[in-house]
């Protein structure tokens, strides 16, 4: 029996104690106590960030729909649009890794269903620690399962993602999810309840005590040594269930039974039920002995805060309801009305006919108390002496060494578990730059892809921001899609200790001024506080989920090189440097910053050329360099390569040094003029090889190594399965 | 001549229903969606295609809660008649489920889900799915399943297709698609409504789908 | 209403990769002495009815066990 008072216990502050007796004008109620734990917590509520937020730009031409509902919508054509966001779901996969990461999929994928559209791709990024260590092969191997479970279950095809290993994430894992949806603008659905004396309709799985406690207690806390004790917070996934309830919420909307809907996620129905209430400026009044359960002995408060998965609430017109529970037995779901729309802006709810919580939706949903986040600046980086890093002289052997390390080698083992093509839709599979998917119905495709560069927002936030978002458009580009939309899933430590609340508004800048620049607005996303242990915080990780247009599906660009004798060019600006590059094998000295109007530039110099058909492939570079890059291009072509490209400042930093905006672009020997007459703007576009044989051949300054294909293949491919078998 | 009109059936949890759709009307076919509770196929009905994915969760066995539903008997009843069926991947485990095709589908040798490329070669040109094809013709058709290793006896049988190179899953004989003795009911672990469009990699699934049609 | 316990396992001689990969991992756990693991299932039924075994052994029949590679044990606990 704890000393603590209740409200401690539940993490809330005593002045947010205070402040909700203010607001209720009296004492709460346990259920209602509870109630405020949880929305008023990080990870419901954005307490710390939400203030940082409102410097990312959101809005254009295309933005249907922008950040503040449950996903963001953007306009692509044919009176489409695109639906996407990405969550973050780290705590319960630290925890339970298998059901952490299957439950993160069913909470991102319920998003894009309550806004009414059909989900078609997903999308993860993930970070553990080294493989060396028992315990993060153990976590890396479980949510790869989870991931794949739900997903595969649930039919959405996996097209792309990362995975990274550090020291740093080894007590403090990242699994954050992504998932994009399609959906008729005239029938994008909104939370907001309306109507009074309008149904509130709970469809889906019955209510357990999964997650009780989930979201105040996991996601707003660092994990410590008793995190085993937390093992009961983790929701079990049915993903079975979900693709019913997908299919059936589609259903209902397409035939107009759904006034608006929300999913349950974190909080459950007091999120959701707040959530519906306060966007429509109405009252719900619920009646709890009406929730379907699943175990006896809840209490009205366990109800409420309940996290069971693979439920939603819809608001419903009385003369509909028998429609809608006809609807949901065809696919074999519960459809029970369990509330109706007020006029008093209040959520009441009753539990064996007594009033037990009565508080005004937007006590729990605006009126959280915001914090401040310290501004402690780092001190500035400088960038690395070349001269103490040793040079490498066996350029074959470090070559050979880099394209084994695990952060670069193939992701094959990952993506070879997920279901990447059901739909009959992916025209790029995972392995390349970004995954392309057709839009159903049209002769368009998206392209879309996440990633985050952690070191270089550890060592320079600013900056780090701007290379995150430019990686992904990059990548995006690379495909030939042009970037028109973004989501962001922010994975900080604790932002009240050291130099963290710095590093989250810097990087929330350099974000801004990357998405300005490449006119490609935030939409949607999620911020993950806390994610540190007693061995300290993770590098800062602002994931970056990207989405591109490409008008015509069957222009679409890939990695690979393919035709012996197509010219190779390296297009871009730049030089490599081995700061913080994957090379140097530390995160440690200061990553040149990238020149926003040249990467504007890149972009729409790779968009054209794919267009107009002139490049056989295209392929960003970015860990490991210009000779991983080149590598890779070579391995998924099943060619070789001869090029000669530039010393720089040392032989083993071009090759391995990162930095800059650079791809390489393979082309017929014919197209090589006009690709090279769309380099404006000081990008460079030289010729630098051919592609053939069945070696990779890199010159420098008179130099030259090889490799054959087959020994860089061997390490690339053969590292992870090789890792996990130890 | 009207198009041949195809049922494709759906139970909860079936998932590539649609592209398969897709791959049935390209070949000019007329697909009908037919839910699990229906007693009797669509009237007309000239051909039946289970398709892949997650019937009832893969709860109990893959494909055995499904295979044991209303619809199922009208199917057998087609199939007795010498109506075509084409079961793909869990489509396949419920065809072996329901005892219209030998054996049963286990899980992979790894393990794990497997999702990938193949490189099938047609074992006998002379069934009525392979006609038009030549013995040892290498079709590409993407796999992507958990439980697909084929066991049972291979005399009870007529292999179709097998896998080439490494055998991806621990499949007896590295089969990849059978069909019962008469000819009439094939199934097959790939998926070919995946290799109908060359946007998509290959178009060598487009033969199957004619043959269910022929 | 009687409780049936119904144990589903794979057959003797079927490769079992479950059980397989449990005794792998058992023993990189240290836990060398296990010479064998079969894993199986076990279904608990609340049958009414007279003939709560036969009742029981049909449902095995006719859907709980693949009798091809699976073999079933019916049982009512005291």
């Amino acid at each position: 029996m704890s000393n603590q008072p209740l409200h401690r216990e539940l993490g809330l502050l005593d002045a947010e104690f205070a402040r909700v007796k203010q607001l209720m004008g009296r004492e709460p109620t346990d259920p209602e106590l509870v109630m405020f734990s949880l929305m008023w917590s990080e990870h419901c509520s954005y307490k710390h960030s939400k203030p940082l937020l409102k410097g990312l730009p959101t809005t254009g031409a295309r933005v249907v729909m922008g950040p503040g509902e449950n996903a963001g919508a953007v306009d692509v054509g044919d009176g489409l649009a695109i639906v996407f966001k990405v969550e973050s779901h780290n705590h319960p996969s630290a925890v339970e890794p298998f059901q952490g990461a299957a439950t993160g999929v069913g909470g991102i994928v319920r998003d894009i269903i309550a806004v009414g559209a059909k989900p078609i791709a997903l999308l993860d990024s993930l970070r553990f620690g080294p493989l060396t260590s028992q315990r993060s092969r153990f976590l890396f191997r479980r949510a790869v399962e989870g991931i794949s479970h739900y997903g595969n279950c649930i039919g959405i095809p996996n097209v792309g993602g990362e995975v990274q290993f550090d020291e740093r994430y080894e007590d403090s894992c990242l699994v954050n999810a992504m998932c994009v949806g399609i959906v008729p603008q005239n029938r994008i659905l909104s939370c907001a309840a309306t109507g009074l004396g309008n149904r509130l309709v709970l469809i889906g799985n019955r209510t357990g005590r999964d997650g009780i406690g989930g979201a105040s207690v996991l996601a707003s806390a660092e994990l410590g040594d008793d995190d085993a004790d937390k093992r009961p917070s983790v929701q079990v996934g049915d993903p079975f269930t979900e693709r019913k309830l997908m299919d059936c919420c589609l259903a209902l909307s397409e035939v107009g039974l759904l006034v608006a809907l929300q999913d349950l996620g974190a909080a459950g129905l007091t999120s959701a039920a707040s959530e519906m209430a306060s966007r429509g400026g109405v009252g719900l009044a619920i009646d709890l002995d009406r929730v379907p359960l699943r175990e006896e002995g809840l209490s009205p408060g366990e109800v409420l805060v309940s996290e069971s998965q693979e439920r939603m609430l819809a608001i419903v017109l009385p003369e509909q309801l028998q429609a809608v529970k006809d609807m949901a037995e065809r696919y074999e779901l519960d459809a029970t009305d369990i509330g109706e729309v007020t006029d008093t802006g209040e959520l009441e709810a009753l539990w064996r006919g007594e009033e037990v919580v009565r508080i005004p939706s937007l006590f729990l949903t605006d009126d959280v108390p915001f914090s401040e986040v310290p501004q402690n600046a780092a001190p500035p980086t400088l960038p690395i002496e070349l001269d103490t890093v040793p040079e490498a002289t066996d350029l074959v052997a470090a070559w050979l060494a880099i394209m084994g390390d695990p952060n670069v080698a193939s992701k094959r083992w990952v993506f070879e578990q997920y279901d990447q093509l059901v739909g009959a839709g992916t025209i790029r599979r995972p392995g390349g730059d970004a995954g392309v998917v057709r839009i159903p119905g049209t002769d368009r495709a998206i392209a879309v892809t996440l990633d985050c560069a952690e070191w270089h927002t550890e060592l320079d936030p600013r900056a780090g921001g701007q290379a995150s978002v430019l990686e992904a458009a990059r990548n995006v580009a690379c495909t030939g899609a042009l970037p028109i939309a973004a989501t962001d899933c922010l994975n900080y430590a604790n932002p009240e200790k050291g130099s963290t609340g710095w590093r989250l508004a810097e990087s929330i800048r350099g974000m801004a001024e990357a998405l300005t620049a490449i006119d490609t607005p935030i939409v949607s996303g999620n911020v993950s506080l806390y994610n540190e242990s007693p061995r300290g915080p993770i590098y800062p990780t602002p994931v970056v989920g990207i989405v591109g247009l490409l008008e015509d599906a069957s222009k679409s660009v890939g990695a690979a090189f393919g035709r012996h004798g197509d010219q190779i060019l390296l297009v871009g600006y730049g030089e490599p440097r081995v700061d913080a590059s994957r090379y140097l094998g530390r995160c440690a000295g200061l990553p040149p910053a990238p020149d926003l109007v040249k990467e504007q530039a890149l972009i729409t110099l790779l968009v054209k050329a794919a267009q107009t058909g002139l490049m056989q492939s295209a392929h960003d570079v970015s860990e490991g360099g210009f000779a991983v890059a080149l590598a890779e291009s070579c391995i998924n072509g099943g060619i070789g390569a001869d090029v000669t490209i530039p010393t720089g400042r040392r032989a083993d930093e071009a090759m391995f040094g990162e930095g800059g905006g650079r791809v390489i672009v393979s082309c017929h020997p014919d197209h090589v003029a006009a690709i090279q007459g769309l380099a404006t703007g000081g990008l460079g576009a030289k010729v630098i090889g051919t592609v053939g044989g069945n070696e990779v051949i890199v010159t420098i300054g008179g130099c030259t190594t090889r490799v054959p294909l087959s020994d860089l293949r061997e390490v690339w491919e053969g590292s992870i399965p090789r890792a996990l078998e130890a | 001549m009207s198009a041949t009109r195809v049922a494709v059936l759906r139970f909860p949890g079936t998932l590539d229903h649609e592209s398969a759709a897709t791959a049935v009307r390209a070949v000019g076919g007329d697909p009908v969606f037919t839910h699990h509770t229906d007693t009797a196929l669509p009237e007309g009905t000239q051909a039946v295609v289970i398709p892949g994915g997650f019937s009832y969760g893969d709860h109990l066995r893959p494909g055995a809660l499904a295979s044991r539903t209303p619809i199922m008997v009208a199917v057998k009843a087609h199939a007795a008649e010498g109506g075509k069926v084409l079961g793909i991947c869990n489509g396949f485990q419920i065809l072996c489920e329901s005892g219209m095709l030998p054996g049963v589908l286990r899980p992979n040798a790894s393990l794990a889900f497997i999702c990938r490329q193949a490189d099938l070669e047609v074992a006998d040109a002379d069934t009525p799915w392979t006609g038009g094809r030549r013995t040892g013709e290498v079709l590409s058709v993407p796999f992507k399943h958990h439980d697909g290793a084929w066991f049972g006896d291979p005399s009870d049988t007529r292999v179709v297709l097998r896998y080439t190179g490494e055998n991806p899953n621990g499949s007896i004989d590295k089969i990849a698609g059978i069909s019962n003795l008469a000819g009439n009911v094939m199934g097959l672990m790939p998926h070919p409504e995946e290799a109908c469009d060359p946007l998509l990699g290959s178009v060598d699934g487009r033969a199957l789908f004619a043959a269910l049609l022929a | 209403m009687t409780l049936v316990i119904v144990t589903v396992m794979p057959k003797k001689g079927v490769l079992d990769p479950q059980g397989q990969a449990v005794q792998r991992a058992l023993s990189h756990m240290g836990f060398g002495e296990v010479s064998g693991v079969r894993v199986g299932k076990r279904i608990e039924l609340q049958i009414d009815g007279h003939d709560p075994t036969g009742q029981a052994t049909r449902m095995c029949e006719d859907l709980l066990a693949n009798q091809l590679i699976e073999d079933f044990h019916v049982e009512v606990p005291e």
